[in-house]
């Protein structure tokens, strides 16, 4: 301590401490002489320069990362559009231009105000887009103007250009005005309002990969206003690749094939869970986003009773009805009730105590066998052996095939579904279990309701004997130099452990019901390759008594006609594609769901005859 | 044990001028930032956010006494190398330099911490090693070896303002200690000798700023745009200024970056010389200020440590400003207590922090 105070006092020291304060008020005095020198000796020169200064930084929107099928083929793209803007600073008399510009682009002078006022959130420097998307002999005429329209610039702005109309406007998704929630997250920062980002599907999903960056342009106005020359240009950075794992042309034929009924369908490889096609019907145009979406077919989409903004796929619940008799017999035959062999004798109905359940065929289906049950449907069977196994066992087994929970898509936003059990019913309904209940579960109607992306993913596992796979939609995101930013793999969620001979019953049985007589699947049958299927019809109302059976006449009202649904996988014996068809108000699964299945099978197989020599690709 | 004498020795001078100037710089950003249409918190408001942190952090400095600083500063210094080793492997990028890591509510910047670090670290080894006839050049290695790692992980990430400012504090502290005349030139001709061996290991777009500084016509759009546009704003401000929110060049925004690094020009444009010379004025007072507080410390440590700090903000200053009206390349240094950011305002006040902490300490033996 004595040290450093002498130290301290060291005139050497003290003489330095001088010396650094001398020398920073010296640096100052540079930094003042500086100023003086621009402030006051420069002050006419930079005033000048200041009240010339007429450059403008506009700002270049890039062009959103195009969006590719599975084999290269451009699904969504961009094309060139021309909006027509307003510099804030250089115009004088708004009126009068707004009243010019009115009657150039054909629009009412309010609908400009109006845009004018929204604009004025923005930045000073930015100019305010009056109207977007103008026809190229409009535009045309706006510059022929421009001497009498100061400020006024024609903008080319790359839009969204979709190819296939909205055939998957569900996946792809459409883009709109970041929004402030948006513009105050991390994620957004090299954004201003009034750009446009993916708000649902992919595009949202990913918007970060799809963005592109920002360019900008210097360019030199007059006094007033008007565009002289460009100076300097910094082009926007286009946004990355992205190739999906969809088929354009298996997506095209399950458009085709769905006409205008409503519903979902989705096809899965069965291998890798890659997804083929995915559509939900009705279906909505994504370009009417392009321009920002007038208020009234906003709220048509939005009113529209057949649900067009809702993704089917994901989020359309419906009684898997047939389709989960599947999922009965496997639990059946692993949980050792029956054997395959295991016959019961239809009758037409099936009793339990005072209950009644009638099985679809009135006659009944006489003395049947597991690969019978399946292929003509047989209700009284699965009743029973429904009963037998309990819903425990028939619930832990729906589960397992990825039933009544979100199977992991990509896009987020999914439904759950429901597979009841006792325990569900407590908690739900605060009530006991009646057996009852599990003989109607066990032909897929009462509680249980399923997604048609769960469905598709049952059937793939059906198809691989038990891998349950996440569906994938994304392949992989590339940018221009072809590096690869991200890859998705395929990922076997888990593996149903299920014996050999029991998926080999069941199998039979899908077969039967597509090729053999009688089979309730045969409208998905083909010539060249053997399908393996089952139809499924989803009670919307539930039926009390013979007059009400007029739920299959057509001359119900729609709404209260039973949805038509179909699985099916292909090839039977090596299988490649499993999918998943529903039909809203379609009333059979045969007729409505399984043509639709059918179109898309044969787009799959185009051309292929012989599907013997077909080689299994590489499981993950 | 609580000294009274703490109380009464409370330097209320230091931080009625730092309130002074972060103040004139908060209305400053309301300026510069209106109408921008900026949904989250407004910048002046954010700001005014980290400078209530930042009186916070200073009351906290001065709580404990510094010199439990000395013994803390080695392991420190072990942390930050550690952290400046971890931005660079998987710190998070933007623009093309790594120099954050995200701590989600925060991006933490280890090169604003290595700053501190350093200064504490080197009045340490000062403080111990005396030569009163002043260090020859083989006393030295300790220092340089204490400075060599920070500063190549500085530059590697790569961020040529903070480098810059690392050597200037390290340079500025040795000088105060005293050189022996002979080691001086040494370092002198060495330092212009490697100055003109680094100019070959700067990536391109650092070179690209150094010749816009020779050359802004060169390349209106790039950085040269902002050299030219920040002349422009202060050159048109004149003796008294535009006016308060009433600079064409900002409010018309041919000013970039004009809430962070280019605020200054916001000010002169709008305050004009008169004002550019009070804020001059102000920066001054908080620089001799804090070479008086190293006067008084009590111990050598103190001392450099004031120094040290003193020394960071001044070159901060010099930097910035130099940089703002074309005396500079464009580096990227912020103006302490005036251009918007977190971490400049946080290290800026950790280290006026410090400079209380020495200044009311310096009767406690």
């Amino acid at each position: 301590m004595g040290l450093d105070a002498r130290w301290i006092e060291l005139p050497a020291v003290q003489r330095r401490l001088l010396l650094f304060s001398v020398a920073a008020a010296g640096l100052f005095l540079l930094l003042a002489l500086r100023l003086w020198y621009l402030q006051i000796i420069s002050y006419d020169r930079y005033t000048e320069k200041s009240m010339r200064n007429r450059t403008r930084v506009l700002s270049l929107a890039p062009p959103r990362g195009p969006i590719y099928d599975r084999n290269g083929e451009l699904l969504v793209g961009n094309r060139p559009s021309f909006t027509v803007s307003v510099m804030r600073q250089d115009v004088d008399d708004l009126p009068g231009l707004l009243q010019k510009l009115a009657g150039l682009l054909g629009v009412d002078i309010a609908v400009l105000r109006d845009r004018w006022e929204k604009g004025s959130r923005f930045p000073i420097y930015r100019p305010v887009p009056l109207a977007e998307d103008v026809p190229r002999d409009v535009m045309e005429r706006v510059l022929e103007h421009s001497t009498e329209l100061p400020g006024v610039l024609v903008e080319v702005v790359p839009v969204r250009d979709y190819l296939e109309k909205g055939s998957e406007a569900h996946l792809i998704g459409y883009l709109g005005e970041v929004t402030e929630k948006e513009l105050s997250q991390d994620m957004f920062d090299d954004l201003q309002p009034g750009d446009v980002v993916g708000k649902i599907a992919l595009e949202k999903t990913y918007e970060k990969y799809l963005r592109g960056q920002k360019g900008q342009r210097l360019v030199e106005v007059d006094v007033k206003g008007k565009l002289l020359k460009q100076l300097e240009v910094d082009p926007p950075r286009p946004g990355n690749k992205l190739f999906l794992t969809i088929s354009r042309e298996v997506q095209r034929a399950a458009d085709q094939a769905f006409g205008d009924q409503s519903g979902a369908a989705v096809v899965l490889d069965v291998h890798t869970g890659d997804v083929l096609a995915m559509l939900s019907r009705p279906t909505f145009d994504p370009s009417l986003f392009v321009s920002g979406i007038e208020g009234d077919a906003w709220a048509q989409l939005l009113k529209d009773p057949r649900h067009p903004l809702q993704n089917k796929v994901l989020t359309g619940l419906y009684s898997p009805a047939s389709t989960f008799k599947m999922i009965v017999a496997l639990a059946a035959l692993r949980g050792k009730v029956i054997t395959k062999n295991h016959i019961v004798d239809c009758n037409g109905e099936f009793n339990l105590g005072e209950a009644r359940y009638r099985c679809w065929k009135k006659a009944g289906h006489g003395r049947t066998n597991l690969k019978k049950a399946l292929r003509e449907s047989c209700d009284v069977w699965f009743y029973q052996v429904g009963l037998e196994l309990g819903i425990d066992k028939l619930e832990e087994t729906a589960h397992e095939f990825g039933l009544g929970a979100p199977v992991g898509f990509p896009l987020g936003g999914e439904k759950s579904g429901v597979i009841p059990s006792q325990s569900w019913k407590r908690q739900r309904f605060n009530q006991s279990w009646y057996a009852g209940e599990t003989v109607i579960t066990a032909i897929g109607q009462g509680y249980v309701l399923t997604t048609p992306i769960q469905l598709a993913v049952m059937t793939a596992a059906l198809a691989n004997h038990g891998d349950v796979l996440q569906p994938q939609v994304v392949r992989r995101v590339e940018d221009w130099n072809g590096t690869v930013l991200k890859e998705e793999t395929p990922q076997v969620m888990h593996h149903i452990d299920i014996p050999e001979d029991a998926w080999n019953a069941v199998n039979q049985g899908l077969v039967a019901a597509v090729n053999e007589p009688h089979g309730t699947a045969s409208a998905a049958r083909m010539g060249n390759i053997e399908v393996a299927g089952k139809t499924g019809t989803s009670q919307v109302v539930r039926r009390r008594s013979d007059e009400e059976e007029a739920a299959d006449r057509l001359d119900v009202p729609y709404r209260f006609r039973a949805h038509a649904l179909f699985v099916a996988y292909a090839p039977a014996d090596n299988p490649e594609i499993a999918l998943a068809v529903v039909v809203e108000h379609g009333q059979h699964g045969g007729s409505a769901a399984g043509p639709i299945a059918r179109a898309i099978l044969e787009s799959y197989f185009k051309g292929r005859g012989d599907v013997a020599t077909t080689i299994l690709e590489e499981r993950p | 044990m609580f000294d009274r004498r703490l109380v009464t020795n409370f330097d209320w001078v230091l931080l009625t001028v730092v309130l002074m100037l972060a103040g004139v710089g908060i209305l400053n950003l309301y300026s510069a930032t209106s109408g921008w249409d900026v949904y989250s918190l407004p910048f002046y408001l954010k700001q005014s956010l980290w400078l209530a942190g930042g009186l916070f952090l200073v009351l906290l400095i001065c709580c404990f006494d510094y010199r439990h600083l000395e013994h803390f500063s080695l392991p420190a210094y072990v942390v930050t190398l550690g952290l400046l080793l971890f931005v660079l492997l998987l710190g998070k990028t933007s623009m093309g330099a790594t120099r954050w890591i995200h701590l989600g509510f925060f991006n933490l910047q280890p090169s604003e911490v290595a700053k501190l670090v350093i200064i504490m670290a080197l009045a340490r080894i000062l403080a111990r090693t005396v030569q009163p006839s002043g260090y020859r050049l083989r006393d030295l290695w300790l220092p340089a070896l204490l400075l060599a790692p920070p500063f190549l992980l500085i530059v590697k990430q790569p961020d040529l303002g903070t480098a810059l400012v690392v050597v200037f504090i390290a340079a500025s502290m040795l000088l105060f200690a005293g050189l022996q005349p002979r080691t001086l030139l040494v370092l002198g001709v060495g330092g212009v000798a490697s100055a003109c061996g680094g100019w070959f290991m700067l990536r391109d777009y650092q070179k690209a700023r150094i010749s816009t500084f020779l050359n802004p016509e060169a390349d209106p759009l790039g950085s040269g745009y902002h050299i030219i546009q920040s002349k422009i704003a202060v050159g048109s401000g004149g003796f008294w200024g535009k006016g308060f929110m009433a600079g064409t060049q900002s409010q018309l925004s041919f000013l970039p970056e004009r809430h962070t690094d280019f605020a200054f020009s916001v000010f002169a444009e709008e305050w004009g010389f008169s004002g550019s010379m009070l804020l001059l004025l102000g920066y001054l007072f908080l620089v001799v200020w804090g070479i008086y507080v190293a006067r008084r410390a009590a111990d050598r440590f103190g001392m450099f440590l004031a120094f040290g700090v003193t020394a960071m903000i001044f070159w901060h200053i010099v930097i910035n400003l130099g940089m703002v009206i074309g005396l500079m390349p464009v580096v990227g240094v912020p103006l302490p207590l005036f251009s918007y950011g977190g971490t400049s305002m946080i290290t800026t006040m950790i280290g006026v922090g410090l400079l209380m902490n020495i200044s009311m300490r310096r009767f406690m033996f």
